[in-house]
């Protein structure tokens, strides 16, 4: 349990997804521009994570056993594409709702780093907290958990730039330059949680 | 398609190094940018794996680009490039280790790095093979100067060195006589100074991206370039599958609910390539900035 939280508290704060180990960088400057884009991107993405990892932690396991570890790049990104597609049919056919919320957002998500980058993270904390006995459930919570992070990021992210639309920058440093700048800023901000893992005892 | 053209071959591969540099003026592969240049050598060899993925898997798309059905034909564009990065990650994992320790997840996600997909759905896929890699050894050189740029700016004012773990790079293959990169930090201390950490934490990466792209901009209006703009769509591998309305009302920051689903346009992957070449405007320089 200690361990699942610590989990949490890593994937949220102190290595933010998105701030930290820069993973899904362009929907973090691409769709931050609006709080409700943001969002629906954000929970499309938690979704896909979670979907991702339940699918890809098995099938790792079958991988290993037939000795085709090799293939694991080609397998996942295989797989977690066709399952975005078919999930989003699903959607669109039977839960409307949840499909006009999301939808938009499943394709751009197929070939987006964080989440192959989650499954492939997933796969080497297996080894990396061996001691901790970290399995399916481990691999399903530090995936919402990286998901929950970069909806953070992307929130937080949304609130500066709606404030920075309306600042004078100057020139060169006008659209992406300042956003970039930004990002730094509220990045630096994340570094302030270092240490809290270990400080609450619970690593 | 066009096949009769005439290729300025120089052009194709000059325009990924400056007009459309693939980092600084079409914002593509940020992540990999991002989190690849704490250092020269790290960015360095990031930028090279990605580039010999990046020719090869232009060589072989465009090589099979009437073969692929173009409603299937981001499925077999991903194929195509996974399996380069794993032939690549495999090379990586058995020649240089070290590198392979310092890039971890990125190497394997060398797979969904938007300039392959990019220019696999905007060049390869519609150009003969010659020019394909042409083009892809261009955009690879793009690449890797742009994060040469970023690794030599974080890691000189960071870690207070250059070229720090070349001999782990490159020792292997190249004789060096024992040079492992200058170190500055120890003249730095009898100064009372001391290197900016900042710069190679992830904080850091942002603001030398930033810095470096603004300067990157203030360049291309001098030369009456547009400035780099997160145009997603130009070079996106996702644009044929997105909408692109939507994409494009999005990045012109229209009304607020520019992005609200349409239930009835399908975003589905079966619309023809609708964009050129991914497009930078012409123009005889988007320089580079400079390192130092």
């Amino acid at each position: 349990m200690k361990f699942m939280i610590a989990l949490l508290v890593m994937g949220i704060l102190t290595q933010n997804f998105t701030l930290a180990k820069f993973l899904g960088i362009c929907p973090f400057l691409g769709v931050s521009k609006k709080l409700n884009t943001a969002v629906g991107m954000s929970l499309a993405v938690i979704f896909v994570m979670l979907l991702a990892t339940a699918v890809t932690y098995p099938l790792n396991m079958f991988l290993e056993a037939h000795d085709l570890v090799y293939l694991q790049t080609i397998v996942f990104i295989l797989v977690i594409a066709a399952l975005v597609q078919m999930v989003e049919i699903v959607l669109k056919k039977y839960v409307k709702s949840l499909y006009n919320a999301l939808g938009i957002y499943l394709p751009l998500i197929t070939t987006n780093c964080a989440v192959l980058g989650v499954v492939i993270l997933n796969i080497d904390n297996i080894s990396a907290y061996s001691a901790y006995g970290f399995g399916f459930g481990h691999a399903m919570v530090s995936s919402f958990a990286a998901g929950a992070g970069f909806m953070l990021a992307m929130v937080l992210f949304a609130g500066v730039r709606s404030r920075l639309e309306t600042a004078d920058v100057p020139k060169s440093l006008e659209g992406l330059p300042i956003t970039l700048i930004a990002a730094a800023i509220v990045s630096m901000s994340f570094l302030g949680f270092t240490g809290i893992v270990e400080g609450m005892g619970l690593l | 398609m066009a096949e009769k053209k005439k290729y300025n071959y120089g052009r194709e591969l000059t325009k990924g190094f400056l007009r459309e540099n693939p980092v600084l003026r079409l914002v593509l592969g940020t992540c990999p940018t991002l989190a690849t240049s704490t250092s020269v050598v790290n960015g360095v060899g990031m930028g090279i794996a990605a580039t010999i993925v990046l020719i090869c898997s232009n060589i072989a798309i465009s090589a099979l680009r009437k073969v692929i059905p173009s409603k299937a034909r981001i499925p077999a564009y991903i194929v195509v490039i996974a399996s380069f990065v794993t032939i690549v990650q495999m090379l990586v994992k058995a020649f240089v280790p070290a590198l392979d320790e310092s890039l971890g997840v990125f190497l394997p996600l060398i797979v969904v790095n938007c300039i392959i997909l990019g220019r696999a759905e905007a060049f390869a896929g519609k150009n003969p093979v010659l020019v394909s890699a042409v083009d892809g050894l261009g955009m690879g050189i793009g690449f890797t100067a742009a994060l040469f740029c970023m690794g030599a700016v974080r890691e000189i004012l960071g870690a207070g060195t250059f070229l720090a773990g070349i001999d782990t790079m490159i020792g292997g293959f190249v004789d060096l006589n024992g040079f492992t990169g200058f170190d500055f930090t120890e003249g730095l201390s009898r100064t009372g100074l001391a290197p900016m950490t900042v710069f190679i934490l992830p904080a850091g990466g942002f603001f030398t991206f930033g810095v470096i792209m603004a300067l990157a901009n203030r360049l291309a209006d001098r030369k009456g370039l547009p400035k780099a703009e997160l145009r997603g769509c130009e070079g996106c591998p996702h644009a044929a599958v997105c909408g692109r309305s939507e994409c494009a009302a999005e990045e012109t920051k229209e009304t607020a609910d520019a992005v609200k689903p349409s239930a009835d346009k399908k975003p589905a992957a079966d619309e023809p390539p609708k964009e050129t070449d991914a497009a930078a405007p012409a123009g005889n320089d988007g320089k580079e900035a400079d390192a130092q």
